[in-house]
């Protein structure tokens, strides 16, 4: 088993938002700003890497049949830690973004994750899946949120980047969410099939 | 008044705060069932019943256990256990009423679990101040119900766009998800136009 490939599969050609096309909501929804985006990144890569590590060491003793009610078990165990703990520690990031963070439990990549490698791999493994998964999560995140802060807001990691200048709104609301991954898939397309060629 | 408020908690969730193009819930099923019209009606019917019953359970669990035993952080892990047999309830009847419908929307209907929406109206629900006021149930099981309308009105919309999409002219890197997104964009600005809306 290559360890390395494990580890940055998840980053660019398994990538889990431009390439499988999952845990769109959140990856939409939390990208209005940069800090946003880097909070939810550390929060579902922990949930990811936790749920991964548990999934991996109880695959043996989960009956096949009700495996899916456990593993959303064990990773809403996981969401309710970190709810928890950014309501106390981080509780302006806890109220921006609000709702997104219990929905880390229905976010399919951790699910995705759970069912398809880390209850069929051992916890090593595991761990550099989650984790190259959530890096891969994050950077899509972080890149989708540098364009919609700057263009939607006018402001970068919260400072304002053009004095006076009317940022485009739309950018910050639905809409410019869905243009700008649109955009994104549109240049991964263009540049695969370059690949290819 | 009640009426009204009621009337208000509808018409807003399925237009001016419709949960996918405005709130931005529910996209793994938006986009994986949007191909043909009737799969789509089918998929929007299966989530207004499990929204309306998910928002009347979980709400239910929320003020009558939850909250009186002081173990409302567990709100997450309840309401998604509730959920996820809500959702093996209507997978079975499914099963047995239309087998054809059942196969047609195929590895979605177990997904409506992870259907980040009928969780979103659950929570939600928790947090509008329906726990305090009159007839919290109710407007609890409107909104299930106005979510749903709105998640199907939009699955639908987007299902007759893209049988269209199927013979249109599209540059190659644009097919599949990225046309997808901009027709979702295009008519979540359409939406936008219903924030103007004075009720």
């Amino acid at each position: 088993m290559n360890y390395y490939r494990e580890f940055t599969k998840g980053i660019w050609e398994k990538n889990p938002i431009l390439i499988l096309g999952i845990g769109m909501c959140p990856t939409l929804a939390v990208s209005t700003s940069v800090s946003n985006a880097l909070w939810m990144t550390l929060a579902a890569t922990f949930v990811l890497i936790f749920s991964n590590i548990i999934v991996s060491l109880v695959k043996a003793v989960v009956p096949s049949h009700i495996r899916i009610p456990i593993f959303i078990a064990i990773i809403a165990t996981f969401v309710i830690i970190v709810e928890l703990t950014l309501k106390a520690f981080q509780p302006d990031i806890y109220k921006a973004l609000g709702i997104f963070i219990p929905l880390i439990v229905v976010n399919c990549i951790i699910l995705g994750r759970a069912e398809e490698f880390a209850s069929k791999n051992t916890v090593l493994p595991s761990i550099l899946d989650g984790l190259g998964m959530g890096l891969g999560f994050g950077l899509t995140l972080t890149v989708l949120a540098f364009f919609r802060e700057i263009l939607g807001s006018n402001r970068l990691f919260g400072y304002t980047l053009i004095p006076g200048m009317e940022p485009a709104t739309i950018m910050t609301l639905a809409p410019g969410a869905f243009f700008t991954l649109a955009m994104m898939l549109w240049g991964m397309n263009a540049l695969r099939s370059r690949k290819r060629r | 008044m009640e009426i009204k408020a009621l009337f208000v908690i509808l018409i807003s969730t399925i237009f001016i705060n419709n949960y996918v193009l405005s709130q931005i819930l529910g996209l793994c099923p938006f986009l994986g069932v949007s191909r043909k019209l009737d799969s789509a009606l089918g998929m929007g019917l299966a989530v207004v019943f499990v929204m309306v019953m998910a928002s009347f359970f979980t709400f239910l669990i929320y003020k009558y256990v939850l909250v009186p035993y002081d173990i409302a952080y567990l709100r997450t892990i309840a309401f998604i256990l509730v959920i996820a047999g809500l959702v093996q309830f209507v997978e079975m009847v499914i099963e047995n009423v239309s087998p054809v419908l059942y196969h047609s929307l195929g590895i979605f209907l177990p997904l409506i679990t992870t259907n980040c929406a009928v969780l979103g109206v659950a929570v939600l629900n928790t947090e509008a101040g329906f726990l305090t006021g009159n007839l919290g149930l109710l407007k609890a099981v409107v909104q299930g119900l106005g979510a749903g309308l709105g998640f199907t009105l939009a699955l639908l919309l987007m299902a007759g766009i893209r049988e269209r999409l199927e013979i249109a002219d599209i540059p190659e890197n644009l097919k599949g998800l990225p046309i997808t997104f901009i027709t979702a964009g295009l008519m979540a600005m359409a939406f936008l136009g219903f924030s103007g809306m004075k009720i």
